[in-house]
């Protein structure tokens, strides 16, 4: 069985429902039972919840620091291409939106890598929008065996694949994979994926658990917040990570919660997502799941980043570009999404420095040997 | 005086062994393994950057009176564990290694099977081998029969703090031991390391409980003095437990002794 066969958006709805009325004692029974059920989590999502976020916060503080100490993982987008063939109505490489559009040549991706790790990087994300054509299996293998030459850790963030294709980006050096179901509420995610192979809200739903057989060991999840209603969202997510942890295992699970921005084909989102609401979603997550990785992209501001971190954030991009060839030739293809922190990485390191945080950059080695794919 | 630990044929003034992860600054670890008086402190080879001339984890290390310790956390079979240890060997890591086989990301149990496995070969490959294991005590013995240096059993799961969770299995294993018996992970408090020692124990490794503490640097310095304190008692020799009170005074200490 997976998650999609389990999944039940009636069950994420009847427990918040139940928690509306919830009170300080629910809340408190909530926390004192580890958050083990889908009526506490919904306890901590409830309205009552928000007028003891300071509490919720620093216990969520001391949560982060007992797992992962003051430390801060780092890491960087790399676009491999903009070329998609599906209509996403948030998405500034949507279809049929009028941007430059390019997919880059292996020795483009090695010499973007390598810019990255001139600037420190150890942790690479391979980023793509979705085109079979452009961006099939072979060309995404041979994307990451060049990457690994740069960088011990490459991640993955592309379309829903299948267990094979999982096989041989494993195979080729690929450590993880993330991939965000964007919305768990299936009406509001058919109103915003219009066409092509992302409009599979159960195959997409389920591409974790075939990257996890695959050995893939480690699994990102997220929710595109803004399309929906959020606690849905943020209820239905942490079941899935739930689900994630208990049917994978062997796998490492994180966790972001993107705000959706303003991108290229100018969407507003319909459900905004305010910045307590944010707060109140990675409270919950950390206290929830104290063992996951909480991620938090340059979307946000430098401002709100810093602010954010104590409160469990594990993972942080910076100085990112989220067009393809970005790092080299800045400004020759169309951006998924405009940034809120354009920071250099070295100044995003010392602002952490200066929180009493250490900016980890190389928290990987390559386990298996050598690679299989080979440009 | 000569209270010295012996492991691999090395000895150590010192029976507290630091980790070096989770602390805000290298700066900071450094500090704290200067006050803990450590003269062994393991480092993931993983973030070490192995390229890197001056890495900024083991430029921290003062390497004339600490021995670094790789380990290989990160790996989740024999194979990457072995391949991590030639890794750091290779980059010019001494050629001891603490064997961490870890599959599972949330309790971080170790594999007892896949440990097993990568100890048979790098013992044959040469290294010191330290395997951070379950508090079992089958393994723990077949493990040295592979030629293990030391057992690493577990006292409670990685950073959680809870203390010696274990302690009926690790007796067992310290009582049956040919081997140094370092009790690692799960320490809370400078009680616990003292309770690990007086039970016998031959050193303990700390990392979270110092690393995450407010002040790392006088934690460090009190886990030190718990290892001694515990350490010392059990040279000492506890006195006995009884169930019911016995008087300091006794009640008929007046009578002549028997037999006079």
């Amino acid at each position: 069985m997976t998650f999609s066969e389990r999944f039940e958006p009636s069950q994420i709805r009847t427990a918040l429902a139940r928690a509306n009325d919830a009170g300080e004692t629910e809340i408190r029974n909530a926390l004192a039972s580890g958050i083990t059920s889908l009526d506490a989590a919904a306890a901590l999502l409830s309205p009552a919840a928000g007028a003891m976020i300071e509490e919720l916060a620093a216990l969520a503080h001391r949560t982060t620091i007992e797992r992962f100490g003051k430390t801060m993982q780092m890491f960087a987008p790399l676009y491999l291409s903009n070329e998609c063939v599906c209509t996403c109505t948030y998405c500034g490489f949507s279809i049929g939106l009028d941007i430059r559009r390019k997919t880059l040549r292996v020795d483009e991706v090695a010499r973007e890598a390598s810019t990255l790790a001139s600037r420190g990087f150890r942790n690479i994300l391979l980023v793509s929008a979705e085109h079979p054509k452009h961006v099939g299996p072979e060309y995404v293998a041979r994307c990451i065996a060049e990457t690994k030459h740069h960088v011990p850790y490459v991640g993955l963030e592309i379309a829903a694949a299948e267990v094979e294709d999982y096989r041989t980006y494993v195979d080729a050096g690929c450590d993880g994979v993330v991939l965000y179901q964007e919305t768990y509420d299936p009406d509001v995610y058919a109103a915003h994926h219009l066409g092509g192979p992302k409009k599979r809200f159960a195959w997409r739903m389920d591409a974790l658990e075939r990257a996890a057989r695959s050995g893939v060991r480690h699994l990102g999840i997220g929710a595109l917040l803004g399309l929906g209603d959020w606690r849905f969202d943020a209820l239905a997510l942490l079941a899935h990570a739930r689900w994630l942890e208990r049917h994978c295992w062997r796998a490492q699970i994180n966790v972001s919660f993107p705000r959706i921005n303003q991108a290229e084909g100018g969407y507003l989102p319909a459900h905004p997502v305010g910045v307590p609401e944010l707060v109140r979603i990675l409270c919950l997550f950390r206290l929830a799941l104290p063992t996951a990785g909480l991620a938090l992209s340059t979307r946000e501001s430098p401002a709100l980043r810093d602010r954010l971190v104590p409160l469990g954030i594990t993972h942080m991009s910076a100085g990112s570009s989220t067009e393809p060839g970005g790092y080299e030739h800045p400004g020759e293809a169309g951006e998924q999404f405009e940034l809120e922190d354009r920071r250099p990485p070295h100044e995003v390191a010392s602002g952490l420095r200066a929180m009493g945080y250490e900016p980890v950059f190389k928290d990987w080695e390559v386990m298996q040997s050598p690679v299989a794919a080979r440009a | 005086m000569s209270d010295q630990l012996i492991i691999g044929g090395r000895a150590f003034a010192s029976r507290l062994i630091l980790g070096t992860g989770k602390f805000a600054t290298n700066e900071a670890m450094a500090a704290a393994v200067a006050s803990s008086e450590t003269e062994m402190v393991t480092v993931a080879v993983r973030r070490v950057d192995l390229d890197a001339p001056a890495d900024p984890i083991t430029a921290h290390i003062d390497r004339t009176r600490c021995l670094i310790l790789p380990n290989t956390s990160g790996a989740s079979t024999a194979d990457e564990a072995v391949r991590l240890a030639r890794l750091a060997r290779g980059a010019g890591l001494p050629p001891w290694i603490k064997v961490e086989v870890i599959p599972d990301p949330r309790y971080l149990m170790p594999d007892p099977i896949e440990t097993l496995r990568a100890c048979e070969r790098l013992v044959a490959d040469g290294f010191t081998v330290l395997p951070y294991i379950h508090a079992d005590p089958v393994l723990a013995k077949r493990l040295e029969e592979v030629g293990v240096a030391a057992v690493m059993p577990l006292a409670a799961p990685i950073g959680s703090g809870r203390g010696l969770k274990m302690a009926a299995a690790i007796a067992i294993i310290i009582e049956q031991a040919t081997v140094p018996v370092v009790v690692d992970a799960g320490l809370g408090v400078p009680s616990h390391a003292a309770a690990a020692m007086e039970m016998g124990a031959d050193a303990v490794l700390v990392n979270t409980a110092i690393a995450t503490a407010a002040d790392s640097e006088a934690m460090a310095r009190a886990f030190a003095l718990g290892v001694r304190a515990g350490r010392t008692a059990f040279l000492a020799g506890r006195a006995p437990e009884f169930t019911e009170a016995r008087a300091s005074s006794p009640l008929t200490g007046f009578l002549a002794p028997a037999g006079n």
